[in-house]
C-alpha cells in the first residue's frame, strides 16, 4: 500500500496516436466516458458530465496541468468529489500525471495518481506537518504489521 | 471511472467527511516516528503511554503526541484501565483506506483497458 496509484502499460501504438487519445478531448471523453466541454488548455479548468453508465450524474472537473507534447500530460481533480452543492475548492486535490515513452514496439503508458494524503490546508496542525518521510515502503510495513495482528 | 468512486458515500457531507478522514490517515502515518508507534501498537495489545517510550529515544512528550495525531486519525484509540490511560491499534480505518486505494486502483485499470482498445483497434 502507498500514498499513490501507479500504473504502466505498454500499448501497440505509435506515441503520438496515445498522445492524441489523451489529450484530444474528444478522445479522451470517449475512452475515459466523459462529455467535455471544451479542449485542454494548461492552466485551465476542464469541466464535463460523466458518461459512464450509471453514473450520468456526475460531473467532471480538472485543473490541467503540464500538456508536454508527445512526453507528458497531467492534472489535478477531486475525484472522489462530484456533489454539485458542495464546495470542493478548499479540498486539495490529487495530481494525475500521464507519461509516454517511445518503445520497440509501441508506446509505454505511465500513469501516477498522487495526493491522496494532502489534506485541507485549513485543518493542518504542527504534528500532520511533519509528513515529509518518503513512506510508501512504511504503509507497507505498517500493512504488514496490520496483518500480522489480525492474525 | 471517476464517478464509481464514490459509491460508499451517501451524502456530500459523508463523503467529504470521508475524504478527510482519509486524508488524515495518510498524513498521520506518513511519519516514520508514528509508524514506529503504530508497530509497537500491532501486537494488538493496548499499552501505556511508559512502555510505549521504553527502550526508544522518545521522551514520553513526543510519544503522547504522536498518539494524539494517530488517536485523530482513528488509527489508536484509547482505553481507561484503572487509573492509566492505555492505547490501542484501530486497524478498520487502515483497511478503509486501502480498500479505497484499491478501489482507485482497479479504476485506472478499467480506464486504461478502455484506452488500450482506443488505440489499437
Amino acid at each position: 500500500m502507498t500514498d499513490r496509484i501507479e500504473k504502466t502499460i505498454e500499448l501497440k501504438a505509435p506515441v503520438s496516436r496515445v498522445w492524441r487519445a489523451l489529450t484530444d478531448h474528444r478522445e479522451f471523453g470517449s475512452w475515459f466516458r466523459v462529455r467535455l466541454e471544451g479542449p485542454f488548455v494548461p492552466g485551465q479548468v476542464s469541466r464535463g458530465q460523466i458518461t459512464y453508465p450509471g453514473y450520468e450524474q456526475y460531473r467532471w472537473e480538472a485543473v490541467v496541468q503540464k500538456m508536454e507534447p508527445e512526453r507528458l500530460f497531467s492534472f489535478t481533480w477531486h475525484p472522489h468529489a462530484k456533489d454539485q452543492s458542495h464546495d470542493y475548492s478548499g479540498e486539495e486535490p490529487t495530481l494525475v500525471e500521464f507519461t509516454l515513452e517511445k518503445t520497440a514496439t509501441g508506446t509505454l503508458l505511465r500513469v501516477v495518481e498522487s495526493g491522496f494524503d494532502r489534506i485541507p490546508a485549513k485543518r493542518r496542525d504542527e504534528a500532520l506537518r511533519m509528513n515529509d518521510t518518503g513512506w510508501g515502503m512504511q504503509m507497507q510495513n505498517i500493512e504488514q504489521h496490520v496483518r500480522q495482528a489480525a492474525a | 471511472m471517476s464517478g464509481r468512486r464514490r459509491l460508499s458515500a451517501s451524502s456530500g457531507g459523508a463523503r467529504a467527511s470521508a475524504l478527510k478522514a482519509r486524508a488524515f490517515v495518510f498524513a498521520a502515518l506518513g511519519d516514520a516516528t508514528r509508524l514506529s508507534v503504530l508497530a509497537r501498537l500491532s501486537a494488538g495489545e493496548p499499552q501505556s503511554i511508559s512502555r510505549l517510550t521504553l527502550g526508544t529515544d522518545l521522551t514520553r512528550q513526543a510519544v503522547t503526541k504522536h498518539l494524539r495525531v494517530l488517536e485523530g486519525a482513528g488509527v489508536v484509540r484509547s482505553v481507561r484501565s484503572g487509573r492509566e490511560n492505555l492505547f490501542a491499534l484501530e486497524p478498520r480505518r487502515i483497511d478503509e483506506v486501502r480498500d479505497y486505494l484499491d478501489e482507485v486502483s482497479r479504476q485506472w485499470d478499467d480506464a486504461l483497458a478502455r484506452l488500450r482498445a482506443h488505440v489499437e483497434e
